[in-house]
C-alpha cells in the first residue's frame, strides 16, 4: 500500500463519518414523546392514525379556507357538538396544553410549525 | 436497451419492496435487517475499494498541468493549474471537491460556419453537478434528525433554511425541487448531447433512475402519500437502528419502506459502481500529485534493486568482440594483442 498513512487517516474519518449517528447517541435511543391526551373526549374530527399523519395538511387547508372565504364551517360532529375549522377554538379546546401535546412530538422529530408565527400560544 | 433495462431493474425493486413490505413479519427484513447489510456493504465496500487503489502503485508523477508550471523565477507560474508542493495541491484539490473546478474549465468544440473550428466554455454539465450535488448533501444532513436524538443545532438549522418559503404544511423543502431538477438536467444531458449519449451506458442511467425513485418516494412520502407516515414511529426506528435497538412500533405505510429499501440498494451499490467517485475523487492522480518531477527524484516503486544499472560502455565492454565480427561500429576498439 502507497501513501498509507494518508489514505487510512482519510478512511478512518470517513467511517467515523457516516456512522456519526452512532457515536453521537452512544447507544441511548431517547425517550419515545408522550403526548398527553384530552381526558374528558374520546374522539377527534377524524380517526387517530389519520389525525398523526395527516393534521398538518388538514391544518393548512383550513388556514386556506378560512382566510380566503372566511367560512369556518367544518361541520364534524362529535356527539352533539358541531366543530368549526380553527385551531384556537377547535383543537386547542381540548388538546389545551401546547407543551405537553404540540411539542411532544414536533421537538421529538425536529419540526418547527409555523402556526404560531401568528397564533399566540397559550401561556403555560 | 441500455435506456430501459435500468429503468425496469428499478420498477422491479420499487415492486419488491411495495409487495415484500405487505407481507406480515417482513417489515423486519425491510427495516432492520436490509438497512443493516446495506449499511455494512457500503462502509466495508468502500473501504476495499479504496485500499485496493492504495495498492496500486504511481510510479510517476502524472498530474493534468494546464498551465505554465515551476519553471525561472521570472516566469510567471500558475499556482493552481500546476501545484509544484503540497499546499498548492490542497488548494487545487479543495477547489475540486467543493466547487467542482475541473466541469468548470470545459469548453466545446464547434465547427459553426465554415472550416475554422471555434471552443467556446460550456459550463451546463458543472451548473447540473452543483445543483445536484449540493442539493443531495444538503437532503442526507437534514435527514439526520431522523437518526439523532436530541436534534443538533446545525441540522434543524439547516431544515429551517431550507424550508424557509414557507409553503404548505408540512413545508416545502427547496433541495426536493432542486434535487429533481438537477436529477432531471443530468438526464436529458445524456439524452440531448449525442456524443454523451453515444457513450451512456445502462451503469450510467441505473443510478440517475435510483436516485431519482428515491427523491420521488421521499417527496410523495411526505406531501402526497401520507397515509401511515407517522414520523414519531419512523424516527423511533431509524434511532433504534443507529443504538443497535431496533423496534418498528406501529403500522408504516409502504411508500416508507419503498423510500428505505430504494436507499438500501443505493448504499449497497455504491462502492461497486461509478458512484465510488466520492472516494475515487480524493485518489485522483492527476490532481492529487504535486508536479514537481524536475525538484525531486522518484523511483518507481516496483523497480528490482537487484537489476543494477547497465551503461553502454558496460554493453560494449560485454558484447564487442561480436559487434566487430558483426561489423557494428563500436566506441572503443578491441585491445591489440602483444604477439601480433
Amino acid at each position: 500500500m502507497y501513501d498509507s498513512g494518508k489514505i487510512i487517516a482519510g478512511l478512518i474519518i470517513f467511517v467515523l463519518f457516516v456512522t456519526f449517528p452512532i457515536w453521537y447517541n452512544h447507544g441511548d435511543a431517547g425517550a419515545v414523546p408522550k403526548v398527553e391526551l384530552p381526558k374528558d373526549t374520546k374522539e377527534c374530527v377524524l380517526p387517530a392514525d389519520q389525525m398523526r399523519a395527516e393534521h398538518m395538511q388538514l391544518l393548512n387547508v383550513w388556514r386556506d379556507e378560512v382566510l380566503r372565504t372566511a367560512d369556518r364551517s367544518f361541520n364534524v360532529k362529535i356527539g352533539d357538538k358541531k366543530y368549526q375549522m380553527s385551531l384556537m377554538n377547535t383543537c386547542m379546546q381540548c388538546h389545551t396544553s401546547k407543551k405537553k401535546f404540540c411539542d411532544q412530538c414536533h421537538d421529538y422529530t425536529s419540526v418547527s410549525p409555523y402556526c404560531w408565527d401568528c397564533h399566540l400560544a397559550p401561556v403555560e | 436497451m441500455k435506456y430501459t433495462f435500468p429503468l425496469a431493474a428499478v420498477i422491479a425493486l420499487v415492486l419488491i419492496a411495495w409487495i415484500g413490505s405487505q407481507i406480515p413479519g417482513m417489515q423486519y427484513l425491510f427495516g432492520v435487517a436490509l438497512p443493516y447489510l446495506a449499511m455494512a456493504l457500503f462502509v466495508g465496500g468502500f473501504c476495499y475499494r479504496v485500499i485496493q487503489w492504495a495498492k496500486s502503485p504511481v510510479p510517476f508523477r502524472i498530474p493534468t498541468t494546464c498551465g505554465q508550471g515551476y519553471s525561472l523565477p521570472w516566469i510567471k507560474r500558475d499556482k493552481l493549474e500546476a501545484p509544484n508542493n503540497t499546499s498548492e495541491v490542497v488548494a487545487r484539490m479543495f477547489l475540486e471537491i467543493f466547487l467542482f473546478r475541473s466541469l468548470w474549465r470545459n469548453t466545446k468544440s464547434e465547427a459553426l460556419s465554415g472550416p475554422k473550428i471555434t471552443y467556446e466554455s460550456s459550463r451546463w454539465l458543472w451548473l447540473f453537478s452543483i445543483i445536484f450535488h449540493y442539493s443531495f448533501l444538503i437532503i442526507v444532513l437534514r435527514h439526520m434528525r431522523m437518526f439523532l436524538e436530541p436534534v443538533p443545532f446545525l441540522v434543524s438549522a439547516l431544515e429551517y433554511g431550507d424550508g424557509i418559503m414557507q409553503i404548505g404544511a408540512p413545508v416545502m423543502y427547496m433541495t426536493d425541487a432542486a434535487i429533481i431538477l438537477g436529477l432531471l438536467l443530468l438526464f436529458g444531458r445524456r439524452l440531448v448531447n449525442r456524443q454523451v449519449r453515444y457513450i451512456s451506458l445502462a451503469n450510467d442511467y441505473f443510478p440517475l433512475y435510483l436516485i431519482f425513485s428515491i427523491a420521488l418516494t421521499g417527496i410523495l412520502m411526505r406531501f402526497f402519500l401520507r397515509d401511515g407516515i407517522d414520523v414519531v414511529a419512523i424516527k423511533t426506528l431509524a434511532v433504534g437502528l443507529v443504538t443497535f435497538q431496533p423496534t418498528i412500533s406501529g403500522d408504516i405505510g409502504s411508500i416508507f419502506y419503498i423510500h428505505l429499501f430504494l436507499v438500501c440498494c443505493l448504499l449497497a451499490y455504491f462502492p461497486f459502481s461509478k458512484l465510488m467517485h466520492l472516494g475515487g475523487v480524493f485518489l485522483s492522480p492527476t490532481r492529487n500529485m504535486a508536479n514537481n518531477s524536475r525538484m525531486r527524484r522518484h523511483i518507481n516503486p516496483w523497480n528490482d534493486p537487484k537489476i543494477k544499472p547497465h551503461s553502454y560502455a558496460g554493453y560494449e565492454d560485454d558484447f564487442r568482440a561480436d559487434m566487430i565480427e558483426q561489423g557494428i561500429p563500436v566506441e572503443k576498439e578491441l585491445p591489440t594483442k602483444a604477439d601480433d
